[in-house]
């Protein structure tokens, strides 16, 4: 590949959380590393031949780390494959996909993960981090090969959207795993309290006929875990949280001194069950949106640290799988494109600051999955977005990257968006 | 053929999915219009030509007998082409989507499509998919609105009103589109509504959609003018949700005893199938105060009511 050429990205607002930096300056750009990033660095500082941009009224941001995605290779590449994630990742300002082992095979052996990390360097263009499954086959009975799968490359060891449900397999994860320093990522929902549930418990539940499905179902299954993790001392990351019952289990577990941390979907900060409206299935989720108490919880949650990650929980699912009855159709919702303009939504009505947002959705996963991203640091991979924070536009899902269309956000009305998304020092998706 | 029903009440939508959303004032266009059908139906000739020409296809993917009856009997007397398909015989069980089947319906231009689905919001889907008007004969747990209309006519009738009366509805109320539908129209019509279940059967949230909540039937029937029964189905009594039938039906099950907590007048309703012995006894079914053979004839007529009312609204009506 041609080496790109330097860059200066000029007079914009950079924004670092990574060293709660927030600056009018200049960012420059060489050889695929950031150089330098301060007030004045001007024209007339930097190498022969620097492409000078002036970013005048945007933010320039470490790309984003989606730590929760589920991308169709293996197994299921109709539904998204990393060629097309990676370009709907560009377009969102994503420069680091964090992928989710519930594919088909699971990634629950080195090879498989070895498959995905060579499938991803030759067709994505963003960069691709794999978690592996805790347990084989996802079957939640037998632990995967955490030593081994982690020296191949995984960051992480989830089962993806299934919860361990036996408390002595979980045990001995987190105890086995901390002899790898290895993070557990569960996903915290109870399967037999969930029972035929399809969206949150509640009067609207009540009303569409629809069975529910209650936020203890998620509190239980964290509470469990917070004794868990309190007896085994391992790392812990909660997959995603939604609601306030689990914030409180949470706060409780971290003034402790527990190694616990907690990401919440973009889906579940900036929706609530109502936006289900007449059994609209694209807004069907799991967990399930919850009520608005809930959603400003979690929105408080993110400004004081309690929640440490924003990810997109992106699950793409094609039309034949969503254009069913309401309880029959699949849940998850795409997400890689639009994160960061719905999150922006938070900023514009006053609820977050523009850097809390950032570093839930950068600085936090990296640190987390000890990737080298989510910064903005002279020598850092020159992995930098550039946002207009006020552009307005229109979701149309025809111009989605994404294979798959089932978009929550399908229509709406956005402010703010990724210009420039930059991977290693060379841009890979420019909006005019 | 005899004379055009003297209402004129046109139905100004294209379609009846539920009773929500629906005014206090097209309530009683639809009952009005229902009691001139009821005395059509008490005559040897009762034919009309209202819908000819129509066809309305009556689509079942969940079995029944008397809303399937009662739909066919009603487009029939009303002059339609009527066709009935049900789940059995149709193509949903070779793996066809509900839309494709919608589609495939659409191209043989209905005018009128009943559908009977086991999914919340099945019938709502389908309606936005396709041309012609579509009836809601009961979709999942959410509403069945032509069940909450005949018993609302059936009740008017007999009691010469709707509004401040208090009407009870006990038992199943978790899986029942006919409870949801009854408890949104009756409120919109002014009744008291409380419902009386094991907590189990109580949906969380029920308290918040204008009902008062009971928990056992000394309580839950005193001073009611109207004691409506639901069907319970049988899995769902060994041991899931109730312990047992006879627990059941010593605690919740209406026999003459726990009637006479009610008002001296009250009277009992039941949508059916009964199931004798479990929600509700056989004197109790049987007995004078029982209204539930006249909720069965009520039902043609309501039928015909929506079907006529919607019919006017249809383009060339």
């Amino acid at each position: 590949m041609r080496e790109a050429r330097p860059v200066l990205l000029a007079n914009a607002r950079i924004i670092d959380p990574s060293r709660d930096l927030d600056i009018i300056g200049d960012l420059l750009i060489a050889d695929g590393i950031i150089r330098e990033a301060k007030k004045g660095i001007g024209a007339a500082g930097v190498p022969e031949g620097t492409e000078v941009i002036d970013c005048r009224d945007k933010v320039i941001a470490p790309g984003l780390v989606d730590m929760r995605a589920f991308i169709g290779e293996p197994g299921a590449t109709y539904r998204e494959t990393f060629a097309s994630a990676s370009q709907a990742a560009a377009a969102g300002g994503v420069t680091t996909i964090v992928c989710q082992p519930d594919t088909s095979p699971a990634i629950d052996d080195p090879a498989t993960v070895d498959f995905v990390l060579r499938r991803a360097r030759d067709t994505a263009i963003v960069h691709v981090a794999p978690m592996a499954a805790l347990t084989k086959r996802l079957e939640g009975h037998e632990m995967t090969e955490l030593g081994l799968l982690k020296a191949a490359g995984a960051v992480a060891f989830t089962d993806g959207t299934k919860s361990v449900t036996n408390a002595q397999v979980m045990r001995r994860a987190l105890t086995y795993a901390r002899d790898f320093d290895a993070l557990i990522v569960h996903h915290t929902e109870d399967p037999d309290l969930n029972g035929d549930g399809v969206m949150n418990e509640g009067e609207y539940a009540a009303r569409l006929g629809l069975l529910g499905i209650p936020p203890a179902a998620e509190t239980i299954m964290l509470e469990r875990d917070m004794r868990l993790v309190a007896l085994t001392k391992g790392r812990y990351h909660a997959a995603s949280i939604t609601c306030a019952g689990s914030l409180a289990v949470l706060r409780q577990a971290k003034d402790s001194g527990l190694d616990v941390t907690a990401a919440a979907s973009i889906n579940h900060l900036t929706l609530n069950e109502n936006d289900i409206g007449s059994y609209r299935t694209f807004l069907k989720v799991k967990p399930p949106l919850r009520a608005e108490d809930d959603r400003n919880a979690l929105v408080a949650a993110l400004n004081d640290g309690l929640i440490d990650v924003i990810m997109s929980d992106h699950n793409p699912q094609d039309v034949e799988t969503k254009r069913l009855p309401f309880a029959e159709a699949a849940a998850g919702a795409i997400g890689l494109e639009t994160m960061l303009s719905a999150g922006l939504r938070l900023v514009h009505s006053g609820d977050v600051t523009l850097p809390v947002l950032l570093r839930a959705m950068s600085t936090r996963p990296a640190e987390l999955l000890g990737l080298p991203g989510g910064t903005l640091r002279a020598g850092a991979p020159a992995d930098v977005i550039v946002i207009d924070p006020d552009v307005p536009w229109i979701v149309n899902p025809d111009e989605l990257k994404s294979k798959c269309k089932n978009t929550p956000f399908d229509e709406a009305r956005m402010t703010g968006r990724v210009v420039r998304t930059i991977v290693t020092g060379r841009t890979i998706y420019e909006s005019l | 053929m005899t004379s055009t029903p003297k209402s004129s009440f046109v139905l100004s939508r294209r379609h009846l999915l539920g009773i929500e959303g629906l005014s206090a004032t097209e309530i009683t266009g639809l009952l009005d219009l229902g009691e001139e059908f009821v005395a059509l139906n008490r005559q040897i000739d009762k034919k009309k030509a209202s819908l000819r020409g129509r066809t309305q296809v009556n689509m079942f993917f969940e079995n029944s007998t008397r809303t399937q009856a009662s739909f066919e009997l009603a487009g029939k007397r009303l002059g339609a082409d009527v066709m009935n398909m049900s789940a059995s015989s149709s193509s949903m069980n070779k793996g066809e989507t509900l839309i494709d089947t919608a589609m495939t319906l659409n191209a043989m231009h209905p005018d009128i499509l009943v559908v009977r689905h086991h999914a919340s919001g099945a019938v709502e889907l389908l309606a936005s998919k396709l041309d012609c008007s579509v009836i809601n004969a009961g979709d999942g747990t959410h509403e069945h609105p032509t069940q909450a209309l005949l018993d609302a006519l059936t009740i008017r009738r007999n009691k010469g009103r709707i509004e401040g009366l208090l009407v009870v509805i006990c038992g199943d109320i978790l899986h029942s589109r006919v409870a949801r539908s009854n408890i949104i129209l009756l409120n919109a019509m002014g009744a008291r509504v409380r419902v009386v279940a094991p907590s189990t059967l109580l949906p969380p949230g029920i308290e918040r959609m204008g009902v008062e909540v009971a928990r056992d039937m000394r309580e839950g029937l005193a001073d009611a003018d109207i004691v409506m029964m639901l069907r319970l189905q049988r899995e769902r009594m060994n041991g899931s949700f109730v312990p047992s039938v006879s627990e059941y039906f010593n605690y919740w099950g209406l026999d003459q005893k726990k009637l006479s907590y009610a008002k001296k007048d009250a009277l009992v309703m039941h949508p059916g199938p009964m199931n004798r012995g479990v929600e509700i006894d056989s004197i109790v079914a049987d007995g004078a105060q029982s209204l539930i053979r006249e909720q069965v004839e009520m039902g043609v007529a309501i039928r015909m009511a929506v079907l006529e009312a919607l019919s006017r609204n249809l383009p060339n009506a």
